[in-house]
This record gives structure tokens, sequence and C-alpha cells, in this order.
């Protein structure tokens, strides 16, 4: 191909040249290029190479559609992988690396692969999944596959915007039809979007001839997009509206030049349809080869960029537009032949290695040529009708699938509506919209003629360009019985590429029904989904990364930890204190001081779901596995929370403040679905009873003092705390602040969780820790609070449990076998599932071979007949505080009747034998509770 | 992204709502004297109607339960009412 440029005309600037690399070489185009049409113009034709065949290829498109040439640009120090030569605006500067290609398209290195082709058929890759095997192939698909490369070193150097926006009518296309439907419904009053994925407004009119109400399409175009602006339309170009989702939101994506994209979500009262179509292209053996373009494609690099595509052209139409492109090629001087379809003469090959060189036609004849323009018709943009449920019609004059009016909240007009003349389509506006008067424009005619992949087709002839499906595999598809249009669509992976097929699709389906004997539309389409094109994922994700993706609360008493060095991580969405000192040995430090002396730890996530009023007693009896109305006033009890499964949701300590006032003390990690769970009852059980639930989690701090010498340390602290009894509660004050004590233990020692107002808790906190310090102890962070509890045998639940644990597994059945009340969950734990005596049961573990730590998630195996077989895991796994060995926690088979017994663990290739024991390794008795 | 009707805040985005279930599947009485099959039917057996489908669902920012119709060929959502409301 030999495109040379025009000396005058065009966008381009003359004035302003560029530069930029493409697989390292200098490319030079001018301000107002596309990185195409200034590699046309360069002389540059092997572009890319196929996905599979690895064949040459260039650029066949100008806008969207592009199903060939795709590359990583690299400006300014960000990387835009995977962008279409053809919708980018040349950038002085830039780097473009050729994808799917190495080390580069002209030299790529897999290009033998070719020849193999007939070895690597439709459906090889599955195949490869049965026979020989797959681990062969592996690694060269692997490398082979995949397009752009994205630059990892840079992860959130542009982050994506986001904006909601409200309109009367979100107009997508603004060629002529959409810039008249616009006009219509701004000057009715309307608030107007109108979008279009080009650089700038014009569409069609910016490459095609056009007379609308007696101006040129320029001077038409001119005086419309000042009435648009008068009307306060918001025009936005390169904007894309790649999606149409539930209840009438639409999608665009706008690229900015030096920003990052912004993404609009739109929700308005009509989505106009004005994307135009898509021309085909034409079925021959070897139309893949670089210099075919789409004869749009090179009416507008001949119209915008001043770019004639070749020396010696062919041009080949099944409809009346070659006869325009013919003119206006022959206007700028070019050398150009039209082959009309129609007329019998087809084409039957292209020749040339590298790029075209000439064609054979059907009558035998050869014409040279360095550039061939093909047109196979048009096929309407209709994907977001579709994608918002709108049914298709097969239109048999303009073969075609055209949208059905009224079956999708979606308008379609113009070319999308298979109005493939300005006069037609305008004639249909007002109808379309309900408001306005619509321009005129000179009659035209549009007539097409079947060009459709037909069966038997000597050659190598393309259908899906991207993915190298050609009439050979439709047919393969055929004989093994993939005739089913999404069956076709996975077999041969047509129409699967970055592309979506805009450029293939339709020949597809017309080859598959010619095979089996249907009419396209009996064939059907695939379905259509968002996005229309590509969208950076950093346009869905906005803002929302990083430490913005999931914030993590923070404790009131933040400051304080990271003034006393605490390492900070997050624990059920919560930024809570690991431990405090410079590395983990802390941990082992701060269990042992908190057995010996005393700990004092941040409780504040702890859940403080308040249940009040009259009924309040009967409510938490139902929600509890455990009696709760019998508890006293000032008294607290350790239950269960089920599912109506019976499957443990949380443990806790229920507190009676007093007869209608009770705190859920839920797990701090399940405050939300436990808080949702008691309001979903509440409102459906008991809706007309006496009872409020109010989460006060947040405002409420809580400093917990926990070993031997607690009770000193709340003295020390100025608390007092009388002779509170285990397992009951009181207020209290500091300061004059009104203070909750509570005496439950999750640790085994003693304990006191002391509540204030959220406010108020650096100044409990820093008396608390003076106090503490007096007695030899400090604070501790969360680790050194697991070692505690493991030891004594005390579980958290999504860690010692998992979605089969019933209460009865975890040694609690008391409450089954004699609960008088109905409780969530209760008929679940008496059918025979939950029955089974061979259930998995928590237990203790101790490694029995003198290893050390065991390994959480290590199974318990045995082998039965043979075959091993899981009998459980390990949950939790701690180095000792309070004893002196390592300490593990499991749900194993019978565990609880199998204390003493050894069994093997296996993770990870190792074996390890361990010995089941009670799970509580220390203080049996709880002596150390009133130590 | 839907937009859901709470009855108490109005029309908000679907994130906002936590699916709780089909309408209807009342809780059976009698406690253990209730059959396995009858249990059974209540915790696992749903209609998954084709077209109108009534839902239980919550909002949860204010945590109101509700019932709302909805159609699960059209998507269209039909605005909650309060449970034991009839609308
Ligand atoms: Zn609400």
């Amino acid at each position: 191909m030999t495109a040379y440029r025009l000396p005058q005309g065009g966008e381009i600037d003359r004035t302003q040249p560029l530069r930029f690399t493409y697989d390292g070489r200098q490319v030079q185009g001018y301000a107002g290029d596309s990185y195409a049409s200034a590699l046309l113009a360069s002389g540059e034709t092997v572009l890319g190479r196929s996905f599979k065949y690895r064949r040459p290829r260039g650029i066949f498109g100008a806008g969207v559609e592009e199903p060939n040439i795709h590359a990583d640009i690299r400006l300014k120090g960000h990387v835009y992988p995977n962008q279409r030569v053809t919708t980018e605006v040349a950038q002085d500067g830039a780097e473009l690396r050729a994808c799917g290609a190495a080390p580069g398209a002209r030299s790529d290195r897999t290009r033998f692969v070719d020849l193999f082709s007939r070895f690597i058929p439709s459906g090889f890759y599955y195949k490869t999944f049965m026979r020989p095997n797959w681990h062969l192939f592996e690694p060269s698909i692997r490398a082979m596959a995949g397009l752009g490369r994205v630059d990892s070193t840079q992860p959130d150097a542009l982050q994506g915007e986001q904006r909601n926006h409200h309109c009367d009518a979100v107009v997508v296309g603004a060629g002529p039809v959409g810039i008249a439907a616009a006009l219509m419904l701004a000057e009715a009053g309307q608030s107007v979007v109108l979008c279009d994925d080009g650089t700038r407004a014009g569409g069609s009119l910016l490459s095609r001839a056009a007379v609308i109400d007696g101006m040129e399409g320029a001077a038409w175009l001119a005086q419309a997009l000042d009435r648009l602006a008068e009307a306060g339309v918001t025009l936005l170009t390169r904007t894309t509206a790649f999606g149409v989702y539930d209840h009438g939101l639409i999608a665009l994506n706008q690229r900015r030049e030096g920003q990052a994209d912004l993404l609009w979500r739109i929700r308005p009262q009509r989505i106009v349809l004005a994307a135009g179509a898509i021309e085909r292209p034409l079925p021959f053996d070897r139309n893949d080869l670089p210099g075919i373009l789409s004869a749009q494609a090179g009416l507008t690099y001949l119209r915008r960029y001043a770019l004639v595509p070749g020396k010696r052209l062919v041009i080949a139409a099944n409809n009346d537009t070659g006869e325009e492109i013919l003119r206006v090629l022959r206007s700028a001087g070019a050398e150009a032949t039209l082959i009309d379809t129609r007329k019998g003469t087809t084409i039957r090959s292209a020749r040339g290695r590298q790029q075209v060189q000439g064609v054979t036609l059907s009558s035998g004849e050869s014409i040279a040529c360095d550039a061939l323009l093909v047109s196979g018709g048009f096929t309407p943009t209709i994907h977001l009708h579709a994608q918002s449920g709108g049914k298709l019609d097969w239109d048999a004059a303009k073969l075609a699938f055209v949208p059905r009016p009224g079956t999708s909240a979606v308008i379609s007009v113009g070319g999308a509506a298979g109005h493939f003349t300005l006069a037609e389509a305008f004639a249909a506006l007002p109808a379309a919209l309900g408001v306005g008067h619509a321009p005129q424009a000179e009659p035209q005619t549009y007539r097409v003629a079947e060009a459709w992949p037909r069966p038997g087709m000597k050659g190598r002839v393309w259908i899906d360009y991207q993915h190298d499906v050609t009439v050979k595999d439709v047919e393969l598809a055929k004989r093994e019985n993939f005739v089913s249009v999404e069956h076709l669509k996975r077999y041969t992976t047509l129409g699967m590429a970055t592309d979506q097929g805009k450029t293939s699709n339709l020949q597809g389906l017309a080859l598959m029904g010619a095979l089996t004997g249907r009419t396209i539309p009996e064939v059907g389409t695939t379905t259509y989904r968002p996005p229309f094109t590509p969208v950076p994922l950093a346009s869905f994700a906005g803002a929302r990364s990083g430490s913005r993706m999931n914030p993590v609360r923070r404790l009131a008493l933040e400051p304080q930890h990271r003034t006393a060095g605490a390492t900070l991580g997050e624990y059920g969405g919560w930024l809570r204190p690991v431990h405090y000192g410079a590395d983990d040995s802390a941990i082992q430090s701060e269990a042992k001081r908190a057995r010996q002396t005393v700990g004092v730890y941040d409780a504040s996530p702890l859940g403080k779901i308040e249940v009040m009023g009259r009924d309040a007693a009967e409510f938490v009896d139902f929600v509890y596995y455990n009696t709760m109305s019998t508890l006293k006033p000032g008294r607290c009890r350790y239950g269960f929370m089920l599912s109506e499964g019976g499957i443990v949701h949380d443990d806790g300590v229920l507190v009676r403040l007093d007869g209608g006032r009770f705190i859920v003390s839920c797990s701090s990690s399940h405050v939300a679905s436990v808080h949702a769970m008691l309001e979903e009852w509440r409102q459906d059980r008991y809706p007309d009873r006496q009872i409020w639930i109010h989460d006060a989690t947040a405002e409420t701090a809580t400093v917990t003092v926990s070993g031997p010498k607690a009770l000193a340390v709340l003295k020390g602290a100025g608390i007092e705390a009388g002779d509170l009894a285990h397992m009951a509660t009181g207020w209290t004050a500091i300061d004059g602040h009104e203070l909750r004590v509570t005496r439950v233990s999750f640790t085994g020692d003693r304990s006191y969780e002391l509540s204030i107002r959220q406010d108020l808790a650096p100044i409990l906190w820093d008396r608390v820790i003076a106090a503490a310090k007096d007695e030899g102890g400090g604070a501790m962070g969360i680790e050194a609070l697991m070692i505690l509890r493991a030891e004594k045998g005390f579980i958290v639940i999504g860690k010692d449990t998992d979605g089969m644990t019933r209460p009865m597994d975890l040694g609690s059945d008391a409450p089954l076998r004699r609960k008088k009340a109905d409780f969530l969950g209760r008929r679940s734990l008496t059918l025979p599932e939950a029955q089974r005596d061979d259930r998995n049961q928590l237990v203790g573990l101790i490694p029995a071979d003198g290893q050390g730590l065991l390994p959480v998630g290590a199974h318990g195996i045995e082998t039965r007949a043979g075959v091993k077989h899981s009998i459980g895991y390990v949950t939790s796994s701690y180095p000792g505080a309070g004893v002196d060995q390592p300490v593990a926690l499991g749900l194993i088979e019978r565990g609880a009747q199998r204390h003493g017994e050894e069994i093997t663990l296996h993770h990870l290739g190792e074996t390890r034998r361990a010995r089941l024991v009670s799970p509580c390794f220390l203080d049996p008795n709880g002596e150390r509770l009133d130590a | 992204m839907q937009i859901f009707s709470c009855p108490f805040c109005g029309p908000r985005p679907e994130t906002e709502f936590h699916f709780g279930g089909e309408a209807g599947n009342d809780r059976p009485g009698g406690g253990a004297s209730v059959s396995a099959a009858d249990w059974a039917a209540y915790l696992h057996l749903r209609d998954n109607p084709k077209g109108t489908a009534r839902e239980i669902w919550m909002h949860t920012t204010c945590l109101e339960v509700f019932v709302m119709e909805r159609d699960t060929l059209t998507m269209r959502a039909q605005p909650g009412h309060a449970l034991g409301s009839h609308g």
C-alpha cells in the first residue's frame, strides 16, 4: 500500500507536525491525525498480527469498528493498553507497541504459525483440554494469548472519575440524525446530552456529501452546532455510550486528553439511539491482507485526513455507496476502479503476501492494486436497543437486523434504525420523537444485494478478523453440530474478541444459515451485552480504590494506640492494635504479661446493640438459642444466635440492665448483620409489640482490663467496682462520668469491661493504663488476646466455626433439651443432619510430634477402604502463653468423644501428628476468674 | 442499577437494599411438632416465579423491612409497602 497525502484539505494542521514511534519506528503526522491516519500516511502497512494464525494485518477501519490494529500507548509516563489506533488522537512523543505481537508486528516470532493453520482448527483450544495434554500447549498459548500489557509499576497513575447526571434525554451519536434529534428535543425545551465517540461532532457529514435544508453538509453542520450550543445541549465528544442498564440507566465513558476517563451515569427520561451503522467486509480468499480497508474508512481517511489509501485502488461494493466513493476518489486525482458485485462480477481472491497487490475476479480477470476498499453493506449499531431488551426484525431489502419499535426503552433513529439515507432518516424523526420538525435532505437511494460468505468457498475467507474465524471454521462448527448461534459463537470464538464482532457477526450467521438451510432471522443473533467498546477498569473503580475501596472504621482511642507504638491492622472492618512494640515478638510478651499481671485492650468494636421495651425479654428469648428471659437484671449470660437453618450465626454475652433493657454484645465483625437480623425478626414477628432496637456500638468505647491484677488496676484508676460478681454488670463513674462495668471474661482471667461515652474514652484509657503499669502490666493487642482466648477454648465465630456448625457441635446441647420457648433455628436442630453422630465437633489439638505450631487449615486425614477422607481441620493455632506448649482448636469428626486419640494432619504436602484433647487448655475449673 | 422504593425513604439505588426472601413464606408454627418436610419447604423451597414476584427487602440504611412487587422479566419494581400493610 502506497498511501499518500493530498497537499491540502482535511482536518489536519500541516503547520503542526508531530512524531511518535510504533514498535520503535519513527512515524510522522500532523495535529488532527489519528494514529491510524498518521501511520497510513507514513507508508506503514503491517501493523499487527492476527490472534491465532499470526497473519500480518493492517488497518481496516477508521473508528470503533477496527478489528485489527490495537496498540499499547505510552504517553507522558502513562500506559493506555489495548487502544484502537483508529480512535486515538495522535500525540507528539507517544510510544506505541503493537498488541499481541512479540517483539513487534513486522517481526513477530510466531508468524510461522500460519503455516500450520490447518492443524489448529476451531475448538483447537478446547480440544487440547481433552487430548493429548493441555499442559503441552499451555505455555505457548498463554504467551500468545491476550493483548496489551498493563504497566503494573504504576497502579494508581490515573484514577478514574465518575459523575451522576440527570437530564430529559440522552442522544447517542452526533451524526446528522443525532444532531437533528438533539435539536428537536432541546428546542422543545428538553435538557439534552448528546454524545459521540468521535473526536468531533458530525458523523457521516465529516466524510460524506450531503445537502440538508438546502445547505452543503458542512455548512448545515456548522449552523446546527451553533444552535445546539444556544439550546444548551451538553455535547460530549470522545464519549462512548457503552451500556444501557436496568431502570433506564445509561453509562457513558468519556476520554479526556491528559486526564483519566470520566464515567457518566445518567438516568434520562428517554434515550435516543442515533449511533449509525457499521460497514461489513466482503468475503473472498485472503480478504484479510493489509491494504484491504472498509470503503467508508477509505472515504474517512480521504476527507478527514487528506489521505489517499493507495496509488491504484479497487473499490468493491454490493451497494450504492461504491459509486459515491469512486467519484470522490477520482475527483481527488486517484486511479480507481469499481467492482459492483450486484452486476455479477465478484472478487474471487486477493493477491499478495505482506499486503494486497491485486485482485482476481470471478470472471478470471486480474487487476493490480495496492489498496482495496470493500463494502459488504451496513449493519445498524443497535447494541443499546438490544441491551435494554429490545427485539430485532430482519429487513430483507436492507439485509440488516433493525430494531423493532416499541420493544425497548431506547428510541432508535437514523442508520441505527436501518434508515441508510438522510432523507429517510429525517422523515422518520418527528414520529419517533413526538416533537419538532426535522430537517429535509435530498432523496438518495440505497440498494444492496447479498454478498454473504458461502459454503464451500475456495481459499481462506475471513469472517472475524480479530479472532481469525474463517468460512472453514464455521463449516467445521456445522459438521460438529454447533449450529445454534450461541454455540457457533463459543465454538469458533466468532465475535468474542475485543471488537465483539462489529464487522463480522452477521456474516457468520448468514453462513451458518446457508449451511443449515435456515434464513438469517431463523439463525438469530447472540445476546448483546455491555460494554459496546472496552471501558478501562479505572472508570468503573472511580475514586473507590486504595484505602477508599473499603474504608476502615476507626477507634476513638486510635491516637492513644499510635502514641503507644501500636502496629495497627484491620479486624472485621476496624483498624485495631495488632500489638504494641517493634515486632511480632511483642504478641507473646503481651499475652504472658496479661497472664501474670494484667493486660488492657481496646474492645470498643464489640457489638452493643440495645434491645428495649416491655416485650424485649420475649424477643431475646426467640432470637437466642439459650433461655434469656430468666436472666436477672444486672446479670449477663453467654449464648448463641442461630440462623433458621440451625447454624451458629454469632455468639456473645447478653447483658440485662433492667427488666426491659438488654445489651446484645455480638462479635465486632457481626454487628451489622446481627442488627439487621434483629430488626427483620422484630418487624416480621413482633410488629405491634413494644420492642426497640438501637445499635450503640459506635457511640460507646470499651476498655477491658484482664488478669490477676485486674481489680487492683480498677482501684488504682479510681474506679469503684465494688464486689461485682463474675457475669454481672453495674454502673459506676470516673471523674463524674458515667461508666458501665461488666464482669465477663474472654481470657479466662478476672476481667472487667469498662464502657464509656466514646468521646470520654481517652480519660478512661490514660487512667487505666497508668494503673496497669503500676501493677506491672500494660496494653495488649488483638493477637495477644487471641492467644489467651484460644488457651481457654473460647471460639471466634467464622474462624472456629463454619457454615455447618450447630451449637451442639460446640458442646452446647442443654438449651435444645430444656428450653421451653420456640427460638430461631430450633426445628433445624432436630433434623437428622443436625443429629448425625459423626459430625465435626470443637476439639483441642496439641502437636504429638514435638514439631511446634500446627498449621491452621491442616486437614485431619483418615484412610477408609483405601481412600483418604478428611475428618475436619485445624481452625486456630497459637503458641501458648499460660501453658507451655502450642495450642490449637479444630473441628474434627466425633472430636468431643475422641479426647486422647492421635490423628494425622495433612497440610500442603506435609504430614503431622496431633493429639485430640479438651479445647480448654488452661484452668479447666475456672479458678483464675476469681483469682 | 435498579431503583427500589423504600416505604420510609423513597426511591434509592438497589445497592442500599438487601434481599430478604419471598413474601408469604411464613414460618411454620408448632415448634418441635412441625414435620421435617414442612420445615424443609420453609427453609429451602422457593417459587422463583417468572413475572410478578412478591419479595421481602430490607433497606439497609434505615433498616425498614418491606414487601415489594418486582417483575422478574421486565425488571420493573413497584414501590415497597410496609409489612402488614396492604399496598
Ligand atoms: Zn429506607
